[in-house]
């Protein structure tokens, strides 16, 4: 087959535009720029805080200090000032909401380009949204049918207001403030976000989601979700982001901690799309974000899925710490990158109950000038015994001009566990193409049938809702108008 | 407390180096002279690698600086020591305590040169100036700054354009030193264009003392050349090795390259490989079977940097007791290198729960039209096959054996020298009844050679 219509077709569908590029004008009210205690002491008033989580911010902050950014990521990123940013900003509004009418117009209509129409989601889907307009909650909806099964699902400063024996409980216990540069940075300085608990023996009725959104200028946003499945709970959690288009870079360093207990299973599920730059690399969202879980009974389970299509600067690793023997954890990731995007991204399983069990199925998919690349560690600690785990890491590269790289770190220490690694690299093979084109199908389609069906494994772990979506962004990034 | 330990090992060598560089570099040509002070210059800025460093993180290799290591009275020895592979056929050279044991170089009647890297320096000066330190370092650290700075001797092969050798060379690398010497070898291989060579590489020990061998070794495989390297590592407990090899491959030329542990103290053995030419082809396979507190860290990088080759890494390991292993392969394709083929895959079984083994897999890819892939596992021997075997009569002693055997076989088949697979083999029977590592003065037990049976009534089965 004659390569160069193929290289056309593969710089048209790789060479589109971010879609969801725009700024909602709302009147933002800021916190002067750079980062000292003053500005954690002032964050923390702004938020009518008690007086411990300030402590934890000042000792988080003081901690931080003495930190250096960690440069062992497979990416370039560019000096960041962090006196040069804005760590607090929320929208002025500041009356209560009693219905969608009293939603500010122009922010309902960014979520209706977005396709995230709130009043749609309410009525059709039954999903409760939690949208987080930078860093203050404007509108939480479906709190009703969730109180009635005790289950709590709100912005993470109004739990603190409302919970805070639960939050002081759980704080930090998965991923202390020590943990990483930036995750000392977000303890210092988190801005909101959400928390969730579900109690004993609930099963939670509804998908409980939020999406999050970058929006003022020069605004870095720092998210701390908590959630916490206690006995015999289980519930289905997701998030989505999108953010406007910018020429400025925009760091976020978000925390999510997973708290599972005794057959307990929570469900994560996440779809990203922030911006990822323009064309030649300029601009984008600078993802830097903290993720772990920790199955801390027996038989408790943690699922993370993600599709990432968007930053221009990933670092993330979710992980899953488990602990309760009979305890399984499974990660399941889409990572597109395109032009100039870098992604460093995978999992830790790090095994300590015995007889535990997890599964890791990563996707890398390349385009343009991007580098990919998995980064995922497996440890077995010497008492647990009969643990099991599966890795497949499959990179495909679209384009001769980018990378996918693997680097899995495999560390056993007990006789009886059985790890399995595998991975692959390669390109979308001519045959596939041939196979295609021959019954009809164009190549740009062609090309779509392969990348979707090649994310097929994690794209079915999706809740539907999200699988949509995910297929959508899956589309946007690599095929054109192709669905 | 452990630091300034390490300090004084660091300042040791400083001291060392600056008082004997003049008397070491005497004979250098003004490019080597300049390489071993460039050499000696960043080793006093940076030192010895740390734990901290990613490539050193899981090494136990360093643990061993602590050490009280003699330095400077390291003297040659005449050995008669007798390393017999039973049925091989090879031209036999002995090394000791980084010495070479004959002054004078060598040559074969087929044309192929042999000698101390020392003498050949003067001897062939120009080829030094073409091929010596050429090799791109990859991991550039404290221990390759030491061994160019401070090199005394080692070996050097040289196989002229087209010449085919006629028997393999063996080379038994021995210490024999009472007081703990630290032992820079640096070695030389050059084959040139259309030639073939099959280089056998022991590290030994004859006595229990502690040692610490820093051997650095340059391998240049010209066009359509084919070399085989076997590197068989049979030390006592208290030896540390750190075996490096710097190849340089071009085009259309063939690698195979076999690293046996069986026995050490701590070894690392680091294996890169940049391929130059294109249709050029490298295989390299390891094995490694450790038990009591050894510690074996291979440490692989095949370098792609043009298209249309091909690569394999395969290595194996059995670990016993507290043995502890680091696998760190590292397939890297340049941006321009199309049609890769690298393939790479590390196994592991573990046979007690003290035993740790750390993997690490790495792909680095920049060019789309390759077919890259690694696996790696770790695990036990097959319940099932277990079961199999011994519902046909097979006690269990034999069928984890035969099993081991098995797995291990898989490394030692690919060995293209016929008596030393055999011999490989016969080590492997014997490491896995726990009698290799037994005998006192060395662990080949050569000089009382006895026919081990494998006791296992295949007609039976």
């Amino acid at each position: 087959m004659d390569s160069n219509p193929n290289e056309n077709i593969i710089e048209q569908v790789t060479g589109k535009e971010y879609e969801f590029g725009f700024v909602t004008d709302i009147e933002t009210d800021f916190a002067p720029k750079g980062l000292n205690e003053d500005i954690i002491r002032l964050i923390s008033s702004k938020k009518e805080e008690p007086e411990w989580l300030l402590e934890f911010r000042l000792k988080a902050y003081r901690h931080w200090l003495g930190m250096k950014q960690p440069d062992w990521a497979h990416l370039e990123i560019p000096p960041i000032d962090y006196q040069d940013i804005i760590y607090y900003a929320a929208p002025k509004k500041k009356k209560e909401l009693q219905s969608l009418d009293e939603v500010d117009p122009e922010l309902l209509d960014t979520f209706n380009k977005l396709g995230i129409s709130l009043d749609e989601q309410k009525r059709l889907t039954g999903v409760a949204v939690d949208a987080v307009m930078d860093s203050t909650s404007v509108k939480t909806t479906f709190q009703d049918t969730l109180s009635k099964y005790g289950i709590i699902f709100m912005s993470f400063s109004e739990a603190v207001k409302q919970h805070p024996d639960l939050v002081k409980k759980y704080l930090g216990t998965v991923v202390p403030h020590t943990d990483n540069f930036f995750a000392a940075l977000n303890s210092a300085v988190f801005s909101d976000g959400s928390f969730c608990y579900i109690p004993k023996g609930v099963r939670c009725p509804l998908e409980l989601s939020t999406y999050f959104r970058i929006n003022a200028a020069n605004t870095g946003q720092f998210e701390r979700t908590l959630i916490v499945a206690d006995e015999g709970a289980y519930v289905s959690y997701m998030e989505g982001c999108t953010a406007p288009q910018r020429d400025e870079n925009q760091l976020h360093a978000a925390i999510v901690e997973i708290i599972a207990e005794t057959d307990a299973e929570v469900k994560y599920s996440t779809v990203q799309n922030w911006y990822p730059g323009d064309k030649d690399g300029k601009g984008g969202i600078y993802n830097f974000v903290t993720k772990r879980g920790i199955c801390r009974g027996e038989r408790s389970k943690i699922s993370w899925t993600q599709v990432e299509t968007g930053s221009a600067i990933t670092w993330k690793y979710p992980s899953c710490i488990l602990k309760g023997d009979y305890s399984s954890a499974e990660f399941y990731s889409v990572a597109v990158t395109n032009n100039y995007q870098q992604a460093d991204t995978g999992t830790k399983m790090i095994h300590l109950g015995k007889n535990s069990k997890s599964t890791i199925i990563s996707k890398g998919i390349s385009a343009g000038h991007s580098q990919n690349g998995y980064r995922g560690l497996v440890r077995i600690a010497p008492n647990a015994s009969n643990c099991r785990n599966f890795s497949q890491c499959d990179s495909l590269l679209l384009g001769d001009k980018c990378g996918a790289h693997t680097w899995p770190y495999i560390q056993c220490s007990n006789d009886t566990a059985i790890l399995e690694h595998e991975a692959t690299t390669s390109k979308i093979s001519e045959d596939q193409l041939f196979y295609c084109n021959q019954r009809g199908i164009d190549t740009e389609k062609a090309i779509g049938l392969i990348v979707n069906g090649y994310a097929k494994d994690v794209l079915n772990k999706l809740p539907m809702e999200f699988a949509v979506e995910a297929q959508k962004l899956l589309s946007i990034t690599l095929e054109g108008s192709v669905g | 407390m452990e630091n300034q330990e390490k300090m004084t090992a660091q300042e040791k060598f400083i001291d060392y180096a600056k008082k004997s560089i003049e008397t070491i570099s005497s004979c250098d040509s003004p490019r080597i002279k300049k390489l071993r002070q460039e050499a000696l210059n960043r080793f006093i800025d940076r030192g010895f690698p740390t734990n901290k460093m990613e490539k050193w993180r899981n090494s136990k290799l360093l643990e061993c600086l602590n050490q009280d290591f003699n330095i400077e009275s390291i003297e040659n020895k005449k050995h008669d020591f007798c390393c017999v592979i039973q049925n091989l056929d090879a031209e036999v050279v002995t090394i000791t305590n980084g010495f070479y044991s004959d002054e004078n170089l060598k040559t074969l009647s087929s044309g192929i040169i042999i000698g101390s890297t020392h003498k050949a320096m003067q001897e062939y000066p120009e080829l030094f100036e073409k091929y010596f330190g050429t090799c791109n370092i990859n991991d550039d650290n404290g221990f390759y700054d030491i061994n160019t700075a401070l090199w005394k001797d080692g070996f050097f092969i040289y196989a002229p354009k087209n010449i085919v050798a006629e028997k393999p060379i063996q080379i038994i690398k021995i210490t024999d030193e009472d007081n703990s010497p630290f032992i820079q070898t640096r070695n030389l291989i050059i084959a040139e264009a259309n030639s073939q060579l099959q280089i056998i590489d022991c590290d030994d020990s004859i006595k229990e003392q502690s040692s610490f061998v820093n051997s650095y070794t340059e391998i240049i495989i010209g066009e359509n050349a084919q070399l085989e390297n076997y590197k068989l590592q049979n030390l006592n407990d208290n030896s540390s090795l750190l075996n490096t090899n710097t190849i340089k491959q071009l085009a259309n030329s063939r690698l195979q390259t076999h690293t046996v542990s069986f026995n050490g103290g701590k070894i690392r053995n680091n294996i890169f490989v940049d391929i130059d030419g294109e249709g050029a082809e490298c295989n390299l396979y390891g094995l490694y079977l450790v038990d009591k507190t050894q510690h074996v860290d291979n440490q692989i990088k095949v370098n792609h940097n043009v298209a249309n080759c091909n690569s394999t890494e395969k290595f194996k390991g059995i670990l016993d007791n507290e043995a502890t292993a680091v696998f760190n392969g590292h397939v890297y394709v340049a941006p321009n290198a199309q049609k890769t083929n690298a393939y790479q895959n590390n196994s592991n079984i573990i046979l007690t729960d003290k035993a740790k083994i750390s993997t690490m897999p790495f792909l680095e890819i920049y060019a789309d039209d390759v077919k890259c892939s690694h696996g790696s596992s770790i695990g036990q021997l097959d319940q099932e096959a277990m079961f199999y075997m011994q519902q046909r009569g097979i006690s269990r002693e034999n069928a984890r054996m035969l099993l081991m055997y098995a797995f291990a076989a898989e490394i030692s088949n690919n060995i293209g020298i016929e008596a030393l697979r055999e011999r490989i083999d016969d080590m492997i029977k014997r490491r896995l009844k726990g009698e290799l590592s037994c005998c006192e003065n060395c662990v080949f037990q050569c000089n009382t050679p006895k026919e081990y049976d494998f006791k296992i009534d295949l007609s039976k089965i």
